[in-house]
């Protein structure tokens, strides 16, 4: 599916009436593994495109872009995840946010591998995951849902910053 | 049919603040005695309709406490009253009461009303005639007493010449109903006059023709008579007149009734409920408040940073102006792109362009011109501050304002006024000698205190000049030397002395008084000012005054920039900032400690920060001979900055960064430059923190350097 598609799609969506209890994923992928983030948080799906670096920032903030005169910081979620570092390729692409701050809204971009479908999912589709130790990154991971035969690691990015 | 008043609410508090400013300014201009007319007029405007608004909204309080105001106000119009300084100090107390009781019902909060029951009462003191009441004047006006006995014991009618204006009907008032609501109140007897209706030929349906001669018959006072025709007073002539059979039966229990006096039934008819608790209230509450006041004003400026802005008409008709030079300018592009493009067209392409981007200058800076407001907005609360705190002070000061109509950004504005408040307390507290000592240096015993604004460059300059005693050097170092900002062999010159009252944790002050030295200090001045690009510089000569100036950049929004360049990387700094660039001779250069490099530039030491290090970038060449060094100055400081190429100037406008990330430290915002990539600013001061090089480290540099060079 190609980014066009899935704005149009993202557009639509936003109007559809959602059963109770549904939430709709959008997933992408990370080293092979499928992610999914709740599609009322993205605001749109950009390719990827060189940013301005931040001085003395964190490895994972590849730095801001103009988002139409609005400045947005945008972030390696693979280097956040301390997933291995790959090359930016055509499919690369930045899923633009929009997240809650300490009650304010802000905007951010964040680097996937690419991204990959639409998935409804009810709230009891979505299992607690395992405990995962002492691993910091555990906090953004919201659970795991279950679509047919796959399992969707679902993110909240909230405080991701 | 019911209207949902709210949505005019913030359209009546801005109505409402203008009007309350207004009479403050016009109120101290009045000076006791018989007052020029259109000054008195002015203020009753403003007070009366303040009342009507609050009336039509039901803010109760407020119109009440106005209409007592006002009912003064109209006895000093008709001269029916002198004006006493008593009198003015109470309207400008009522100024405040308003403001505040305006501000609290503007954020939804109930309004305390103590203090305006304690002014009423003084006020219907003043109205009964009994100005002595609870306040320290000894001027009695000769005709009070006969005034307000005709306006309050005629109660058993009044006789109205009614006389509306032409235009009446056109303003939506319409007589009948006023007459109705006379009827309402007693038996009325008309009499119509007809003297004026033209003849059918000539007549104008929409005019009004008609004047009533009214006979009122009702023990009502004369507010409720006022109250009727209280919309359509200043296009109507009316006269109201007690029924003159009963005049002379008034005039013999005015001695009688002397004593009952104490409150004016004028404002008792219409609050009934209030009253009563205001009798006793007066002494006791005008006491208390006048104790809890400067608390509660501390508060009052946070909430008035107004959320709209009111721009003259001609601002904006310059704008639409030019948007349609714009749609025009982009027709013809569109024409140009039509068909097949040949070479002819090329020529006609790069005019069309070069008037776009004529036309879009232009209006960037149309739009800017409409957040720009002129000074005089800032300047106007002055006067009464200095009135206040002179007499609070006991010194006599006269307060100039000059470049009134100097404009500025109305972000900047706001956030310069309380700085200034500081500077001007602090020049009359601490600046201008008292009366006593100014004679005995032979000055003129009026101290005087004059703000200057003016345009210099891309700035505002505002000059704050007083012609008091300068500042005390030698009190200063010492002081400066208790607190261990410096130490007693500091070879320091006079101005770096003087320059010292801007540190932290330092206050001149003897004594802390309740206008200055209550640990607010001239950091907290100059670190306001600084938040907003801008500098505060300070001359003072011994005996003649002394002089803060404060530099501002005209606008928040748009700075102009130098573009460097550090590897891939490309910043922007400040323009203001920048003193000079130079080619580095390393002959020049001294490694300080191995830590520090320094420049020597003509007779100075100049700390360099290499940008790469501090930004963690990889440079075209580490080596300093390559690059070229900024010379920015921060401060009063300089400090060279290292990059690899400088390029084009260009106006930047400024973004947040903080809106979607963080703050970053040596850098203030965000631009967008020509080609759509995002630059940063870099923020001098920031950078200079992020460098370690603070002024202590500076100092010693400097010192290792001197000695380095004499050994």
């Amino acid at each position: 599916m190609n980014i066009e598609q899935l704005n149009a799609q993202l557009g639509e969506l936003e109007t559809e009436l959602q059963p109770e209890n549904m939430s709709q994923y959008l997933t992408f992928f990370m080293d092979n593994e499928e992610y999914g983030i709740d599609i009322l948080k993205v605001q749109e799906i950009r390719g990827w495109e060189s940013t301005t670096a931040i001085p003395n920032s964190a490895e994972y903030i590849k730095g801001v872009i103009n988002l139409r005169g609005t400045i947005v910081p945008v972030i390696d979620l693979r280097l956040k995840f301390s997933i291995e570092n790959v090359q930016y390729t055509a499919v690369t692409v930045v899923i633009v946010l929009k997240l809650t701050q300490e009650g304010k809204e802000k905007i951010m971009g964040v680097v996937v591998d690419a991204v990959s479908d639409v998935h409804s999912i009810s709230d009891s589709q979505i299992k607690v995951s395992p405990g995962l130790g002492d691993n910091n990154n555990s906090k953004f991971i919201k659970g795991l849902g279950v679509v047919g035969d796959k399992t969707l690691i679902l993110l909240e990015l909230n405080d991701v910053l | 049919m019911s209207i949902d008043l709210s949505q005019f609410y913030e359209v009546f508090f801005e109505e409402s603040f203008e009007g309350l400013d207004a009479m403050e300014s016009e109120l101290l201009n009045l000076e006791p005695g018989t007052p020029d007319n259109e000054t008195i007029n002015t203020i009753f405007r403003a007070a009366h309709s303040i009342k009507g608004g609050s009336g039509t909204f039901g803010f109760s309080a407020v119109a009440d406490f106005t209409h007592v105001v006002e009912t003064l106000l109209d006895q000093i119009r008709d001269g029916q009253r002198q004006l006493t300084q008593v009198q003015i100090d109470l309207f400008l107390q009522s100024v405040d009461c308003l403001r505040e009781m305006l501000s609290a019902l503007r954020d939804s909060e109930e309004p305390d009303t103590q203090e305006a029951q304690a002014l009423k009462a003084q006020f219907e003191a003043i109205l009964a005639g009994d100005e002595l009441a609870g306040l320290e004047s000894n001027q009695v006006t000769p005709d009070d007493s006969s005034n307000t006995a005709v306006e309050e014991e005629s109660r058993l009618g009044w006789q109205i010449q009614f006389k509306p204006g032409k235009d009446i009907l056109k303003t939506g008032n319409e007589p009948i109903y006023m007459l109705q609501e006379l009827g309402e109140i007693g038996d009325v007897e008309l009499d119509i006059n007809l003297d004026f209706v033209p003849t059918l030929e000539t007549i104008e349906a929409e005019d009004c023709y008609f004047n009533w001669d009214i006979k009122l018959k009702s023990d009502c006072d004369l507010a409720k008579v006022d109250e009727v025709f209280e919309w359509v007073v200043d296009d109507c002539e009316i006269n109201i007149t007690p029924l003159e059979t009963l005049v002379s039966a008034v005039d013999e229990e005015v001695s009688e009734n002397a004593t009952e006096l104490g409150q004016a039934p004028a404002a008792e008819a219409i609050t009934p409920a209030v009253e009563p608790e205001n009798q006793d209230s007066s002494p006791a509450q005008s006491a208390k408040v006048t104790e809890s006041t400067p608390a509660k004003k501390d508060n009052a400026p946070k909430n008035a940073e107004a959320s709209s802005i009111r721009v003259g008409i001609e601002k904006v008709d310059s704008l639409i102006n030019m948007v349609g030079e714009l749609v025009i300018t982009q027709a013809m592009l569109t024409q140009l792109s039509e068909g097949d493009f040949d070479k002819a067209k090329l020529v006609s392409l790069q005019e069309g362009l070069a008037q776009l981007a004529h036309n879009t200058r232009d209006l960037q800076e149309s739009v800017m011109r409409i957040r720009m407001l002129p000074i005089s907005f800032v300047f106007s609360r002055f006067p009464r501050l200095v009135r206040d705190t002179s007499k609070k002070l006991g010194k006599q000061i006269e307060l100039k304002l000059l470049g009134e109509q100097t404009e500025l950004d109305k972000t900047v504005m706001e956030k310069i006024s309380d700085p200034m408040v500081h500077l001007v307390r602090n020049a009359m507290d601490h600046g201008l000698e008292t009366t006593e000592e100014r004679i005995a240096s032979g000055k003129s015993e009026v101290g005087s205190i004059t703000l200057n604004a003016f345009h210099q460059g891309g700035n505002i300059v505002i000059e704050i000049i007083d012609d008091g005693k300068g500042l005390n050097t030698e009190k200063i170092k010492q002081k400066a030397i208790a607190n261990g900002l410096i130490t007693e062999n500091s070879d320091l010159t006079d101005e770096e002395i003087n320059l010292l009252i801007f540190e932290p944790g330092f206050s001149t002050a003897d004594q802390v008084s309740d206008l200055s030295g209550r640990g607010v200090g001239m950091d907290v001045v100059r670190r306001n000012i600084q938040a907003l690009n801008g500098s505060v510089e300070l001359a003072s000569t011994p005996g003649e005054g002394s002089t803060f100036t404060i530099r501002l950049p005209l606008t928040l929004a748009i700075l102009d920039g130098q573009l460097i360049r550090v590897g891939e990387h490309i910043y922007i700094i400040p323009l203001v900032n920048i003193i000079e660039s130079l080619q580095i001779n390393l002959e020049d250069v001294n490694c300080v400690g191995g830590e520090y490099d320094v420049l020597r530039l003509r007779d100075e030491y100049i700390p360099i920060i290499r940008l790469f290090d501090l930004f963690n970038h990889e440079p075209d060449s580490k080596k300093m001979e390559d690059g070229l060094l900024v010379v920015v100055e921060h401060d009063n400081e300089k400090i060279g900055i290292l990059v690899d190429e400088l390029l084009a100037q260009q106006q930047v406008v400024i973004k947040s960064l903080e809106a979607n990330y963080m703050k970053v430290e040596g850098v203030s915002g965000a631009t967008i430059l020509g080609d759509g990539t995002v630059s940063l600013i870099i923020d001098i001061s920031g950078a200079i923190k992020l460098a370690g090089l603070k002024k202590s480290v500076r100092r010693s540099i400097e010192k290792a350097v001197v000695d380095l060079e004499s050994a």
